[in-house]
């Protein structure tokens, strides 16, 4: 982490320690501090100061000019998912901020930790609806963990220190600081201490032993335990102690779409993918369980169906580190709150060995169903035309599961997130809880920034794709290796599939005529290619895979193919459809 | 979901639920607070903010009718606030209240007769202006005592009438400081730090 050292022009100083310096330069500085190395912008009037202080640390940190404000913030949400560090984006005032409100709503529903930067006007101007000014506090108060708006440039070093560690502590979340011009061009004696705790925020629950021991008794006297495992045994590292706690007391685990890359997926114990396209037999024994531990997840209702209607026989042991998501939704018999690595270390001595084998030859039965139902005309079809299912299964077994797979929204991120095999944690990039189409180009690119060594795939829909495509030139401009793989099939595919299963096939306004993606990738210099026959499909995502630069791929898919099994919209997860 | 839950009538009976709030004083909260309510489409009967006992700490009173169930995610979601000390709720039998009422009245409703002035007597209110125009009276009590003196009062003609929001404190003995101080040395802020249990 780079110190104060770093300061380049000689400021003059006034103390040991303190340096009299611009807020712009006090705010890099404090970024220095806490050890970023990456951010992803886009300037305008309002930041300017900010700019000009960052020319001068061009060596230090790593700025990224994205094509738009949402790019900059859903790149930042790329690179924090992988990394497991603060994204932190830049953005000016008025339209600048407007734009980053999408990315900053999808880091707080999917607990992802940001630091966003706003320009805003001089604070004379405050509420005079002055050029480029709006209530940007106002706008992000309900999607940000913490916002709080510089007025004074003293101010900067103590928001950025609580911005950090608001972000990035207990359940994440995205912070906004709103910084006005006067506090960028202004000076300050600077002088930085991180920030450890606010009274007011506790951010780590102290966990209860009771409840450590009544959930023990729970899993112990179990006959069918069942492992709900979601994005918080990610975020807190806890993927050994789940395996454990799993092979220990021989518990099948599911997971939830985020929760994907926490457990082994070839594991005898792995159940597969709860939720709406969910797997088949992790989504029915739901209703068989008699105990349900659900580690660092929020039952999103894409996960439960109707509320009524799940997990009716089980009782329930919550593990969550956010004590405002116990009996939220499903009331918990034994509800755990605190940190998924920390509750789990407690739990394990307390939890006996035991075997559970018809209960996971339960899973092991229905599996075989979806099998021949469904994977295996998804994954090895026989008609003529191209199925997404067969090109994710085929991207898996090139890169061994071992890539960084960032997907956009609709059908093709649930046929992704069905038969990709992630291998790593942390290795699936999805916008879960805002489901937000375009996220899939932009994140992917700020994931690649962040794991440079690692290759990463973004997989996008025709429509989604389109959302946020200009990112190409950000992708050009850095040369940054990042590969695109398009499912191209003409439609927005996933309401499509609403459209025909629930509206009696009424394609209102789903059919999409595209460009030409093979000439616009070539228009940003980024090799390009369009497969739509099998034969081809093989040679061209190992060409894609082992290209050294950015590589875009568009795949012709099945136009009118539909994701299964599903459970419909508002029914229980009992009653999950296999066609 | 278990059995321990099937008192679910009891939990989505409405009632009218007082949250009680501690907050850092800093300006942004009401509407932090607020949005928390406006989100649910929630109706808040009676508001009050104001500074409590230790410096630099607001309090909120909020009255709020509506099931158990909703008011507990409520508190859970405001509590979740950065800048939010604590908030608890409480039914009407767990705290101490008062609203105040002003009633503003034409001055020649007390000329020629003590009707009046008795109803003032009775009602426990007191004058607490009187203008050459009109008379300002004063009355505290509970919603139902102010709203009694409000209907007596309008048929001399009231000019003008306001009720404050509910204020309360709680039957609990325990102090605001050492609700404070608990949390200053509480162990919660860090991993490495919160080692352990409580119990
Ligand atoms: C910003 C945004 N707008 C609208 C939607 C609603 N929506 C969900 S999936 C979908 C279709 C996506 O189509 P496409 O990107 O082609 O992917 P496919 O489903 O065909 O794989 C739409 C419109 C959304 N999730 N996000």
């Amino acid at each position: 982490m780079e110190k104060m050292d770093t300061i380049q022009k000689p400021p003059s100083d006034i103390g040991e320690k303190k340096v009299r310096i611009s807020g712009s330069e006090a705010l890099i500085l404090s970024l220095l501090e806490e050890g970023v190395d990456t951010i992803f912008g886009y300037p305008g009037g309002a930041i300017m100061p900010i700019y000009d202080a960052l020319y001068h640390y061009q060596d230090k940190v790593n700025h990224l000019l994205t094509r738009h404000e949402q790019g900059a913030v859903h790149a930042a949400q790329g690179y924090a998912r992988v990394t497991g560090k603060v994204g932190v984006c830049f953005a000016t005032s008025g339209p600048g901020a407007t734009n980053l409100i999408t990315g900053i709503a999808d880091a707080q529903i999917d607990s992802t930790p940001l630091v966003c930067i706003t320009g805003q006007v001089v604070a004379h101007l405050l509420g005079t609806d002055a050029f480029q000014e709006s209530d940007v506090l106002g706008i992000s108060m309900p999607v940000t963990k913490w916002n709080f708006q510089v007025t004074k440039p003293e101010e900067i070093p103590e928001a950025i220190a609580k911005a950090f560690y608001i972000a990035k502590t207990g359940r994440p979340g995205p912070v906004l600081i709103d910084i006005t011009k006067n506090s960028q061009t202004d000076k300050l004696d600077f002088e930085y201490k991180p920030c450890k705790k606010i009274r007011s925020y506790h951010p780590y629950p102290a966990l209860k032993k009771q409840d450590i021991e009544d959930a023990a008794t729970l899993i112990n006297n179990a006959k069918k335990p069942y492992i709900l495992a979601g994005h918080g045994i990610l975020i807190s590292g806890a993927e050994k102690e789940v395996l454990t706690l799993s092979e220990k007391a021989n518990i099948p685990v599911a997971s939830t779409l985020l929760g994907l890359s926490s457990f082994p997926p070839d594991h005898e114990n792995y159940a597969g993918m709860l939720g709406m396209h969910g797997n088949y037999a992790p989504n029915l024994l739901t209703n068989e369980c008699d105990v349900l531990i659900a580690i660092g997840m929020r039952f999103d209702d894409r996960v439960t169906g109707d509320v009524s209607r799940y997990a009716s026989k089980a009782k329930v042991i919550h593990i969550e580190i956010d004590p405002s998501e116990i009996d939220k939704i499903i009331k918990a018999e034994v509800g755990v709150n605190g940190d998924a690595k920390q509750a789990l270390q407690m739990l394990l001595p307390l939890v006996k060995e035991n075997t559970h084998t018809d209960w996971i030859a339960e899973f092991r039965r229905l599996d075989k169903i979806e099998f021949e139902k469904v994977i295996k005309k998804d994954t090895f079809p026989d008609g003529n035309e191209i199925k997404m299912g067969e090109v994710v299964r085929i991207l898996s077994e090139i890169s061994d599961g071992n890539a960084i797979v960032v997907t956009d929204v609709g059908q093709h991120q649930m046929i992704a997130s069905r038969y990709y095999k992630y291998k790593k944690p942390n290795h699936i990039v999805t916008s879960g809880g805002l489901g937000t189409m375009g996220f899939a180009l932009p994140a992917a690119m700020g994931a690649q920034v962040g794991k440079m060594n690692e290759k990463t795939v973004a997989i996008a829909g025709d429509g989604g794709i389109q959302m946020t495509i200009q990112e190409l030139g950000t992708i050009f401009q850095y040369n940054i290796p990042l590969k695109i793989i398009v499912l191209n099939n003409n439609f927005l595919g996933m309401v499509r599939q609403w459209q025909q299963l629930f509206f009696e096939k009424r394609y209102s306004f789903t059919e999409m005529v595209n460009p030409d993606f093979v000439k616009i990738a070539d228009g940003y210099g980024i090799p390009a290619k369009r497969v739509s026959e099998r034969a081809d499909l093989q040679n061209a995502l190992q060409e894609m895979y082992d290209s050294e630069g950015p590589y875009f791929l568009e795949v012709k898919v099945e136009m009118e193919e539909n994701v299964f099994p599903m459970v419909p919209s508002g029914d229980s997860v009992s009653n999950i459809r296999l066609e | 979901m278990t059995d321990i839950y099937q008192d679910s009538i009891e939990q989505s009976v409405e009632k009218q639920y007082t949250i009680s709030i501690l907050t850092e004083d800093k300006p942004g909260l009401l509407n932090a607070v607020t949005i928390v309510f406006t989100r649910r489409k929630l109706n808040i009967d009676m508001i009050n903010v104001s500074a409590s006992e230790v410096e630099g700490v607001s309090r909120y009173t909020i009255v709020l009718t509506t099931s158990k169930e909703q008011v507990e995610k409520v508190v859970k979601q405001i509590r979740k606030h950065v800048d939010v000390l604590g908030a608890f709720v409480y039914n009407e039998d767990d705290i101490h209240y008062q609203e105040i009422a002003l009633y503003k009245v034409p001055t020649k409703i007390f000329v020629g007769g003590v009707e009046v002035e008795q109803i003032i007597r009775d009602n426990n209110a007191r004058i607490l202006v009187i203008e050459k125009d009109y008379i300002v009276i004063e009355k505290t009590g509970h919603k139902e005592e102010t709203s009694r003196l409000f209907e007596i009062l309008k048929k001399f003609g009231v000019l003008e009438f306001v009720r404050s929001g509910r204020i309360s404190v709680s039957k609990s003995k325990r102090r605001t400081e050492t609700f404070l101080e608990e949390l200053e040395k509480s162990t919660t802020h860090s991993l490495s730090n919160n080692n352990g249990t409580v119990n």
